[in-house]
């Protein structure tokens, strides 16, 4: 089997290292382009949600470079994401294209078609060497993303403009090389204390801003511009509500897992929205109100545009960012959006946050 | 006796005789909205979140329409009323989103209706129902017996090919706003509008399509039309079951159609920016080209739809169509 599945963020990686071992062929997708999103955009429903229109462009892009199978996750709803698969699916027959799509659905719903999946996928390998090597793809992705925690740190502090990111980078690739679990979490250390030796200035006024939002334009940086560098780069400290390994573990093993404070948010939002509306509406509530609870200075949401649970979110947000005295911005995006238009709404939002900061300080 | 207001938006289409014979049966007088309007819909862009699609935007319109009439607020928190079908997550925070967008609001009355906990939540609901508004529980009882016999008439009614919109003029006495159908003779075609009976039915948002239809000499047939268990039947087509109720009764019904015939032509109406129709358009024009049997056209709607445009593409729909049949008459 030629394996594909959708990219998102630095997991292609892990994934790369899994299917490899499991004996696959694997076609590492491309980080998406202008052109996967054209691609994308020609095929797809003109209002289908930037996220399925990239991964169509994706899945076309590797199917062209010889993928057969395309492993993705499914959904139980109410969010149009769990149809993605059969719509893809769908499109990609139309279009004459041969290829078989493994779709993982959450097996906390259903373990029995989870295991059959898995079967497949690892074809004459024991089930004693899937566990091994999803256990360590697992501890890569762990370790990428505890590596992009720590950049949204230093990367506002920098002394030179651009260390950190190539510190990352590099430290992408330490741990992309690394391959036994002790060797990733050496690796790990490595590629940390690697980003933490860039000069920084302790002393810099940073505000502090919370990432909210649906979670493939939260994780992919291609599909949000890269809004974290941009942010970084003005000075602002991010903080995603979002990492892969976290949510993989509160939505497809058992609720509130992962999220070390999963029912946390889920109570917070309770105030304004009782009713889980599918995707990460809700979320996006409740995590508004805890950055206003921990003395974030500001809140950014980013949503595909048409995506359904953000704007029940949006439409509530005003009375939450009144209520919480907190700054809100919201961002739907989709094949239009621009990179000038977006950095110059967050440079005014940036101005706004720092100049609270400084009436605070004097009052 | 407490007013209760009813915005003639969204579930409204589906609902409202049940909705009127429960309510009036425990003691209260029922509030409609007037037709949408140029002001309600105004109104309604001015307080709902932009991304919005336009039936929630005209819900909007239409409970500042009832502001200042009413005691009470009839906007149920529909959540799943069939098998594991829910609504669009829109209707699930509906109360959430109007109770923070629209100021002075009268007393919400936003039961959550999830019908998956078990044969009697239905009466459970309408016990909470009657307790806000101060009625006992034998008239609570005569009420939701009423109800129910009202929707089993109206069930009855759609399947004897009549609109809801028509129904409802039967059973409740409402007037449509709809202008009539000029031409009331027999009917030359016979086409299956399918979509969400509020973008359908509402006569100002869809240019006063099924009107417009009948005047061409169409007899339009809509999914709510078809018996529950012709629906059923269709999960054999269906590859992933759809999440949301009313997409998935569209979805079904334009698979019965495309396998069963019946009809000359399928109508998809979908709302500008609406996330569920993305997929079921979608799915349902793939279906027509694998089957290229009957023609279909899927026709948007939003907030600066104008009358002229829906009409000169129905009838450059209806006028391919009919050409299309004359031709296979004489051939």
């Amino acid at each position: 089997m030629k394996i594909s599945f959708p990219h998102m963020g630095a997991s292609h990686m892990a994934f790369r290292m899994l299917i490899e071992e499991l004996g696959h062929e694997c076609v590492v997708p491309p980080r998406p382009s202008a052109r996967t999103l054209s691609l994308g955009t020609q095929y797809a429903p003109e209002f289908a949600c930037l996220p399925l229109k990239i991964l169509l462009g994706t899945y076309l892009e590797v199917l062209a470079e010889g993928a057969d199978t395309i492993i993705t996750t499914g959904g139980v709803g109410p969010c149009r994401a769990g149809l993605y698969a059969p719509i893809h699916y769908e499109i990609l027959e139309s279009l004459g294209y041969d290829c078989q799509m493994i779709v993982l659905e959450p097996p906390k719903y259903n373990w029995l078609d989870f295991i059959n999946k898995l079967r497949i996928i690892k074809g004459r390998k024991s089930w004693w060497f899937l566990g091994r090597a999803i256990k360590r793809g697992w501890e890569k992705i762990k370790a990428f993303d505890d590596l992009e925690r720590t950049l949204h740190r230093v990367r506002p502090r920098e002394l030179e403009r651009g260390a950190s990111t190539a510190a990352y980078l590099q430290g992408l690739r330490i741990i992309d090389s690394a391959f036994e679990t002790e060797e990733i979490v050496a690796a790990r250390q490595a590629a940390l204390d690697h980003l933490r030796a860039v000069p920084q200035d302790h002393e810099r006024l940073v505000p502090r801003v919370g990432l909210i939002g649906e979670i493939y334009v939260l994780l992919e940086p291609a599909a949000n511009l890269d809004i974290e560098l941009m942010l970084g780069e003005m000075g602002v400290e991010v903080h995603r509500s979002i990492f892969l390994t976290g949510w993989t573990m509160d939505n497809a093993v058992r609720d509130n897992a992962g999220i070390k404070h999963g029912a946390l948010i889920k109570e917070a939002a309770a105030e304004y929205m009782p009713e889980m509306i599918g995707g990460h509406g809700q979320d996006s509530i409740g995590h508004t109100i805890l950055y206003a609870q921990e003395g974030f200075d500001g809140v950014i949401q980013l949503a595909p545009f048409t995506c359904i649970p953000e704007i029940v979110a949006r439409s509530i947000m005003p009375a939450v960012s009144r209520d919480y005295d907190i700054p809100v911005l919201t961002f739907f995006l989709d094949e239009q959006t621009g990179v000038a238009g977006m950095r110059t709404r967050l440079e005014a939002f940036v101005d706004l946050l720092r100049r609270r900061r400084a009436e605070v300080k004097t009052a | 006796m407490a007013r209760v207001g009813i915005p003639r938006a969204l579930a409204y289409y589906t609902y409202f005789p049940v909705w009127k014979a429960f309510l009036e049966g425990i003691g209260a007088s029922v509030v409609l909205s007037r037709p949408t309007t140029r002001q309600i819909l105004d109104r309604g862009v001015e307080d709902a979140v932009t991304d919005a699609c336009v039936p929630i935007k005209i819900i909007h319109g239409h409970v500042a329409d009832l502001i200042g009439k009413v005691d009470y607020l009839f906007v149920p928190r529909l959540v799943s009323v069939r098998d594991r079908l829910v609504f669009c997550p829109k209707f699930l925070g509906l109360p959430d989103m109007i109770r923070y967008s629209i100021t002075n609001l009268p007393q919400l009355i936003d039961i959550r209706v999830d019908l998956r906990k078990g044969r009697l939540e239905l009466w459970r609901i309408a016990c909470r129902v009657g307790r806000i508004l101060g009625a006992g529980l034998p008239r609570t009882a005569k009420a939701y017996w009423a109800a129910r016999s009202a929707w089993k008439e109206l069930q009855a009614r759609l399947q004897a090919r009549q609109t809801a919109p028509e129904a409802f003029a039967e059973m409740c006495g409402v007037k449509t706003g709809a202008e009539k159908a000029a031409q009331t003779g027999p009917k030359s075609l016979r086409f299956a509008v399918l979509g969400y009976p509020y973008a359908i039915h509402d006569p100002y948002v869809s240019g006063n399509l099924v009107a417009r239809l009948q005047s061409l000499g169409v007899e339009v047939v809509t999914a709510d039309m078809l018996p529950r268990q012709i629906l059923r039947q269709q999960s054999k087509h269906v590859r992933k079951q759809l999440f949301w109720t009313y997409s998935d009764e569209a979805l079904r019904a334009g698979y019965y159609f495309y396998e069963h015939g019946g009809v000359d032509g399928v109508i998809h109406i979908t709302a500008f920016s609406c996330g569920p129709d993305a997929v079921v358009d979608k799915l349902l024009e793939l279906e027509a080209k694998r089957r290229g049997t009957i023609p279909f056209i899927s026709l948007m709607i939003d907030e600066h739809t104008g009358d002229a445009g829906i009409a000169t593409r129905l009838e450059a729909f209806s006028d391919m169509v009919r050409r299309r049949k004359e031709r296979r008459r004489v051939s």
